[in-house]
């Protein structure tokens, strides 16, 4: 089987057509398959978290492979897969205005207030 | 005593041979991810065949271990079954294969467990779970191919066609099942209801009247099995007693 595949950093989120297929992209195989984001709550854990991405031709595929790569060694007892085309990131280029004016405003944190010493630490 | 020795050879035989097969899938997988789900299923099987092993060393003594067993025995002394040492072909074949073992598999063990060899019925037990994903994971890729592309559907038919004439031979008693393993041929009905439902899904036809091979379960193998053992015998057959 010849399959394209496109690899990406982790944290990478893949700009447009490059995660799935409704319209293969010009640079990509018509063999290769989505990108899927998986996401795995541990035992302990509350919430799912990000671990990785794979590829699948499908969700149950998603699932499987999931299963296989990255819960081997008990890390989860539940998975989740959402493919990556359906995940909007914020640009990078953008990171002065959405977070630098955060930066100069401490009093959002709660940190001026006096506490009684009975209240320990918070 | 040597019939329970057998049943136990017999049964490490067929897992360690399919492991192997599988194995030989590891840096060729289609992809990536199913790279890795064909050489954990390998794994899973050779864990299973090394506890029966370990059985079947303890019940002979003299000196018998796990490594002996599999790395010391020759080809008419393996008594797996068929199915498992035919060649993998393509990725439609080799899920076929594991597709139409891991079902037989699975209805044996359930048996298995209820033995009254309590060792034999603990390392069934234990099994089953991985089992029941290697039917889910084989059943679902057999329904993916055969009702996939004309070209899957046909390389689905081919490998029915390399494959199906070895299927008879797992519900085919062997002398050492007779007198203490699973009725097998109990099992036939249950294994063709279940193989049927997943090849209708996929739109692949059960063949019918196909001569069936026989001879694995006595040692009687086709020409595979001799060079699956070279390569997973080669070290100790070079290197007595190496160690790593």
């Amino acid at each position: 089987m010849n399959c394209t595949i496109k690899k990406f950093y982790y944290g990478d989120i893949p700009e447009d057509n490059s995660g799935s297929s409704n319209q293969p992209a010009s640079n990509v195989s018509a063999n290769s398959w989505p990108l899927w984001e998986v996401f795995i709550r541990s035992k302990q854990g509350l919430d799912h978290k990000h671990v990785g991405s794979l590829h699948a031709a499908d969700a149950t595929m998603a699932i499987e492979n999931a299963r296989d790569v990255y819960t081997r060694r008990q890390e989860g007892v539940s998975i989740w897969v959402v493919e990556s085309k359906h995940i909007t990131a914020s640009n990078p280029d953008e990171a002065g205005e959405l977070y630098e004016p955060a930066a100069d405003k401490i009093y959002r944190h709660p940190t001026f207030y006096d506490l009684p010493d009975e209240v320990g630490h918070m | 005593m040597s019939f329970l020795i057998d049943y136990t050879l017999h049964l490490a035989d067929s897992n360690l041979i399919l492991a192997q097969r599988n194995a030989e899938w590891c840096g060729h997988g289609p992809i990536l991810e199913q790279d890795i789900a064909i050489t954990n299923i390998s794994l899973d099987l050779l864990g299973q065949s090394r506890n029966m092993y370990q059985y079947a060393a303890t019940l002979m003594g003299n000196g018998a271990t796990e490594d002996t067993l599999a790395y010391l025995r020759t080809e008419r002394e393996f008594k797996n079954c068929l199915l498992v040492e035919q060649p993998n072909g393509d990725w439609g074949q080799t899920v076929l294969r594991q597709f139409l073992y891991s079902t037989f598999q699975q209805l044996l063990y359930q048996q298995l467990q209820k033995n009254t060899d309590e060792q034999l019925a603990a390392i069934a037990a234990k099994a089953l779970k991985e089992i029941a994903y290697h039917v889910r994971w084989s059943s679902e890729w057999v329904i993916r191919l055969g009702d996939g592309t004309v070209e899957s559907h046909q390389r689905m038919l081919h490998a029915i066609d390399e494959l199906w004439r070895y299927t008879g031979e797992m519900f085919i008693p062997a002398d050492y099942e007779n007198s203490f393993g699973v009725n097998v041929t109990a099992l036939k009905d249950e294994w063709m209801q279940k193989v049927t439902s997943v090849f209708e899904e996929a739109t692949l036809p059960i063949p019918e009247k196909i001569f069936m091979q026989t001879g694995g379960k006595t040692g009687v193998h086709t020409e595979h099995l001799g060079y699956i053992l070279t390569e997973l015998q080669y070290l100790q057959r070079a290197y007595p007693g190496a160690e790593w």
